[in-house]
């Protein structure tokens, strides 16, 4: 029970800040969507091109929208040494872990929110019938990213090239994620049913499991110098 | 003996540098020891070991009879840390950063002792302005309350003072005056011998990793003390590598 608590009130305080301070999501949707922005330059809308490189171009976008955002997460920590302060409650490491986890899992769900209508729009695409199948590879393959992607956002905000190292670490390892991101929402797009999609669909949750467990594990010592 | 704090042949290296070379100290339980040494002598890191933030290399830590190796979380549950950084969250209000960090802590009846807190360190009427709107003494009084929140019967002290001007400095001292309530054991590393010395009951000299002085606060002449603290500084043992 007091480990639900502490993992409310983590999320609590990284929603309150967000909140607050409005710096993360619209530095993230920002850059989504010049993303987007960028290649319906390249492509003609409504094109046959587009709607097969549609799901690249999107994950693209919410990928790095997501390196940034966190990047940024845990810089918040660092200011006022905030993570310190953390590190030093009678909470286990673990617990911190997860309400980091949660807190970038939503802003990163929140920000692909925010860029999906944009991509409809640019892209000339009706997804409205789309949504619910299109959710469900967004919560996985945000789930998979972010599990991974708060472990080595720990681990590169002690580093001086911080900004250099997340996106070295993390895009290798997700790679898997990204690709069956990408390969599923593909389908999706092109109408298939959801059962065609279904080995992707296993293919993440397993992902997402593997990287949740081992990032659980290891943060303790990622975050203990 | 009703020891607060144990420590035994605490080593520390990072790399090839030696930051703590066999360090045992010991501390009663109701005492005040300030460790004073110039930077680089490893004060930080002997703190940030005893309060569970670096693994030791090597020897034996007890806080409150605890083995630090095994009982980390209930230490951490019975420690405050206040340093120069503040741990404080600047875009959340004085009210909503104390809530957080109690609700961490699992303490009831919190509301009331934020109440107390904010009062003793004199800002209750900015309870609800954020942080980040605070001068860096007000953000240092608002440490505090975060230090005290869970009545913590061990403190450590590092560099409080940095980044004070004197006024804000001279607060500082009185609210650090009156966390030596009860039986709470503190303990205080400093470069600054004019603030330092007028605190607590013993105090030591840290130099290269390990403590070369220590003696009761009310044996020492303030002058002989400076002068002694100059020449270990300059004789004490160099850094190993």
């Amino acid at each position: 029970m007091g480990f639900l608590i502490q993992l409310r009130v983590l999320l609590w305080k990284d929603l309150l800040s967000e909140l607050r301070g409005k710096e993360l999501i619209s530095m993230m949707a920002f850059f989504g969507l010049l993303v987007l922005v960028i290649f319906n330059f390249a492509f003609e809308p409504g094109s046959a091109e587009a709607a097969h490189l549609g799901s690249g171009i999107l994950w693209v976008a919410f990928t790095f929208a997501g390196v940034l955002g966190l990047n940024r997460s845990f810089l918040l920590e660092k200011e006022s040494e905030g993570l310190q302060g953390l590190l030093l409650s009678p909470v286990d490491r673990g617990v911190l872990y997860l309400g980091k986890l949660g807190g970038n899992f939503l802003f990163m769900l929140l920000v692909e929110a925010l860029i999906l209508p944009f991509f409809a729009l640019f892209f000339n695409l009706d997804l409205w019938l789309l949504l619910p199948q299109l959710a469900l590879v967004a919560i996985l393959s945000t789930l998979g990213f972010t599990a991974v992607g708060t472990l080595f956002a720990a681990m590169s905000a002690q580093a001086k090239s911080r900004e250099l190292l997340l996106p070295t670490l993390l895009l290798p390892i997700v790679v898997p994620v990204i690709v069956a991101a990408v390969k599923s929402t593909g389908q999706i797009l092109e109408g298939r049913p959801l059962a065609e999609v279904a080995q992707w669909l296993k293919l993440l949750l397993a992902f997402d499991l593997l990287y949740l467990v081992v990032s659980f594990l290891i943060f303790e010592y990622v975050v203990e110098e | 003996m009703d020891w607060a704090i144990q420590v035994e042949q605490l080593t520390k290296s990072f790399g090839h540098l030696l930051a703590l070379r066999g360090i045992d100290l010991r501390l009663r339980r109701g005492k005040f020891l300030t460790i004073f040494g110039p930077n680089g002598a490893g004060k930080t890191t002997l703190i940030r070991i005893l309060s569970t933030l670096l693994r030791p290399t090597a020897g034996r830590i007890e806080i409150l009879g605890m083995d630090l190796r095994d009982a980390g979380e209930e230490i951490r549950r019975q420690i405050g840390v206040l340093s120069h950084q503040t741990f404080l969250y600047n875009n959340l209000t004085p009210m909503e950063n104390l809530k957080f960090y109690g609700t961490l802590y699992g303490l009831d009846h919190l509301k009331e002792r934020i109440e107390l807190l904010l009062e003793q360190v004199g800002l209750e009427g900015r309870r609800n302005d954020p942080v980040r709107t605070f001068s860096r003494g007000m953000q240092q009084r608002l440490a505090i309350a975060r230090t005290l929140l869970h009545d913590p019967q061990v403190v450590f002290l590092d560099e409080p003072y940095t980044g004070l001007d004197q006024h804000a400095a001279r607060m500082l001292e009185g609210l650090l005056g009156q966390m030596r309530s009860g039986q709470r054991t503190i303990l205080l590393v400093t470069h600054n011998l004019a603030r330092g010395l007028g605190m607590g009951d013993e105090v030591a000299i840290q130099v290269g990793g390990r403590i070369l002085y220590r003696e009761e606060r009310g044996k020492i002449d303030p002058a002989s003390f400076e002068e002694r603290y100059f020449h270990c500084v300059e004789e004490g043992p160099a850094w190993d590598s």
